[in-house]
């Protein structure tokens, strides 16, 4: 289901090159539910945003069911970002201007359907996370967890095929992180969603089918 | 989708106080002094009482004789319409009246300063002039030479106070004239209907005012239809063409056109090319079209530049928004979509500012008598123009900045917009 080939990541900067990914080649089944580890500035984050068509590679391809994504246009690229992929940042991203409840519909807005039925389906997807006490706050009235948990419910509400989570338990306390980790495998088991998620905790990365490791941008195993 | 732009839109508007209310300082003002342009336009030029068949009515004010050493630019002179402006072709009514002149009245011992107009009985027929006293003299009166006169509320009020004046006579340079009807002001600005006391052009001491194709007189034909003003245009054209001149050494061609209030206008623009207007028989009326665009669009140009750098850093500050917006699904065009609802609400807030601040501004340029029985206002046709300048104004500044930032891409929005 998705697939990189050969990706090469170089950031430029005014003088500095930083080459965060070289010669990756990944490929992951539909339905599979897979780990990325390896130590700070890694790659991992660059290489999720690849795989969530949010970054173009410096070289190689990227490939979902097939698709040659690297040639689409902006709104095919949107249409899937949309209906196939939710992200959920390391660094959240909340609007802050924005409610919680507000936050969690950001992917329905851009999907034809009634308010009624947005504004069900975010409350859904709070209460699934725990956060139905919330959804009128703003994000600078919740704690970093609370934070971390609106950013999975607004990935999760638009029932994407493709979850990519990074770092999602990372400010989570032990039980939080594993009512979070529960959430995913339900996610991965019954609708079957395929599942990318980075994270530094080797128990959970074990949990998951395959771990993938990189180490400054190349892929070790 | 619109709702929630609009939400949105005013909560960031609120959000940023300091910024939405330089934005709108700067907006409303600008749409303020347009709006003042505007309706001083439409004071000058629109169809408006009594010029109400304005739409179909063309005026010969100007008239320019000119050979190979010398020019002679005034009005007409009546013989010339009287000869040659008769039985066009397309035209209802014909009517020939004088410039307006200055006449002196003394009330005991104080003197009055009137601006009198003389005309034909047809003058009243062609425009709708409201009559608050009395009623028009008519052409009957004006071939019997009666000494009759119109006079509008103003000069009522200095010559007879509050009093009825239909009756009464005046005195006006030496001549008695009786007062048949009083109208209401009518601004200076209309120059075809405006004087403050109107008579039969049959009054004039001397008959002098018979002969000669320059002289002091205008006229005023209405059309059956507007479609026939072209054809009114030509035919008088190709008529004077025809004319013998008194002096073909002197003077070889007369130009004397049928034009609207508008084209009149423009054939005064331009110092030394003024007389080159005056002797082209065309309109000069895309001059005045011209000069009244480049006036509006230079002066909303820097406001706009300042609107576009206001937004551009406005919406930087929401690079992360737009990351996570193009994260989850939208398309650039939507987002410039929400990018421009929000800015042509700003605009609009600003319009309805500046619209309220024109109403009082034009107001007081009303009371202050700068100019002699304008009343300057707003009216539907002004607010229409005022709404289109503020989305056109809207639009424009918003769409830059909006196309700019939609084609960050994601990642580097998330990163707050520092493109690569
Ligand atoms: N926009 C950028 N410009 C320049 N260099 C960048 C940019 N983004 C990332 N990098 C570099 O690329 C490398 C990989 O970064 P990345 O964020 O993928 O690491 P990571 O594995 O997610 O680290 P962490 O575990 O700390 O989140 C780092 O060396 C980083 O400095
Ligand atoms: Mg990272």
């Amino acid at each position: 289901m998705i697939r990189l080939e050969n990706i090469e990541k170089v950031y430029r900067t005014d003088r500095i090159e930083t080459v965060a990914l070289t010669n990756i080649n990944l490929e992951v089944d539909e339905g599979e539910f897979i780990s990325v580890m390896g130590p700070s500035g890694c790659g991992k984050s660059t290489l999720l945003n690849l795989i969530g068509l949010l970054d173009v590679p410096t070289e190689g391809h990227v490939q979902l069911d097939g698709a040659p994504i690297t040639t689409y246009r902006d709104r095919q690229l949107a249409a899937i970002r949309n209906r196939e992929i939710g992200f959920v940042f390391q660094t959240f991203h909340l609007v802050s201007d924005l409610s919680v409840l507000d936050n969690v519909q950001i992917p329905l807005l851009y999907r034809r359907m009634s308010n009624r039925e947005r504004r069900e389906r975010a409350l859904e997807a709070l209460d699934r996370v725990g956060l139905s006490a919330r959804v009128h706050h703003f994000p600078s009235q919740l704690s970093g967890g609370q934070q971390q948990r609106v950013a999975i419910a607004r990935a999760i509400v638009g029932r994407p095929r493709i979850l990519l989570a990074d770092e999602p338990t990372g400010n989570l306390d032990s039980h939080m992180g594993e009512e979070i980790m529960g959430l995913l495998e339900d996610l991965n088991r019954g609708e079957r969603t395929t599942i990318v998620m980075v994270t530094h905790d080797q128990q959970k990365a074990e949990r998951t089918a395959r771990i993938v490791r990189l180490f400054d941008g190349r892929q070790v195993n | 989708m619109l709702r929630h732009y609009l939400t949105l839109a005013v909560k960031v508007l609120l959000r940023r106080k300091f910024f939405t209310f330089i934005s709108l300082f700067g907006i409303s003002f600008t749409l303020l002094v347009l709006m003042v342009a505007t309706a001083m336009l439409d004071h000058t030029f629109a169809p408006m009482p009594p010029e109400t068949r304005q739409d179909r009515t063309l005026n010969v004010v100007r008239a320019a004789m000119y050979g190979p050493s010398d020019t002679s630019v005034s009005s007409a002179g009546f013989e010339l319409f009287d000869r040659y402006a008769r039985d066009l072709p397309g035209v209802e009514r014909l009517s020939i009246y004088s410039s307006v002149g200055v006449v002196h009245s003394y009330i005991k011992g104080e003197k009055i300063e009137s601006s009198l107009k003389r005309t034909d009985g047809e003058f009243w027929q062609i425009l709708d002039f409201s009559f608050i006293e009395g009623g028009p003299y008519s052409t009957e009166d004006v071939d019997q030479a009666r000494f009759v006169a119109v006079i509008n509320e103003t000069t009522r009020r200095k010559f007879f106070g509050t009093q009825p004046a239909v009756g009464k006579s005046l005195e006006a340079d030496r001549q008695r004239f009786r007062v048949i009807g009083v109208v209401e002001d009518v601004s200076r600005l209309r120059s075809v209907p405006f004087a403050d006391i109107w008579v039969p052009y049959t009054t004039l001491q001397s008959d002098g005012y018979k002969r000669g194709l320059l002289g002091n007189f205008n006229a005023m034909a209405l059309a059956t239809d507007r479609s026939a003003l072209p054809q009114i245009r030509d035919e008088f054209r190709s008529r004077l063409d025809r004319v013998e001149l008194p002096d073909p050494k002197e003077s070889t061609t007369l130009v004397a056109p049928f034009e609207t209030h508008f084209e009149s206008y423009a054939r005064d623009i331009g110092g030394a090319q003024k007389w080159a207007s005056e002797k082209d028989p065309n309109s000069q009326g895309w001059k005045l079209t011209l000069v009244l665009s480049v006036a509006a669009v230079l002066f909303m140009l820097l406001p706009t530049v300042n609107l576009i750098n206001l937004n551009m850093s406005r919406i930087m500050e929401r690079a992360s928004e737009i990351g996570v917006r193009k994260a989850f699904g939208a398309s650039s065009q939507t987002l410039v979509g929400q990018f421009i609802v929000e800015n042509v609400l700003l605009t609009l807030v600003g319009g309805l500012v500046g619209l309220v601040l024109s109403a009082l501004v034009l107001r007081a340029i009303s009371e202050s008598g700068l100019i002699q029985y304008a009343t300057f206002e707003l009216n539907l046709r002004v607010f229409g123009y005022a709404l289109a300048f503020a989305l056109l104004f809207g639009l424009i500044s918003g769409v830059y900045p909006a196309w700019r930032m939609s084609r960050l891409h994601p990642v580097d929005a998330l990163r707050g917009g520092a493109a690569r």
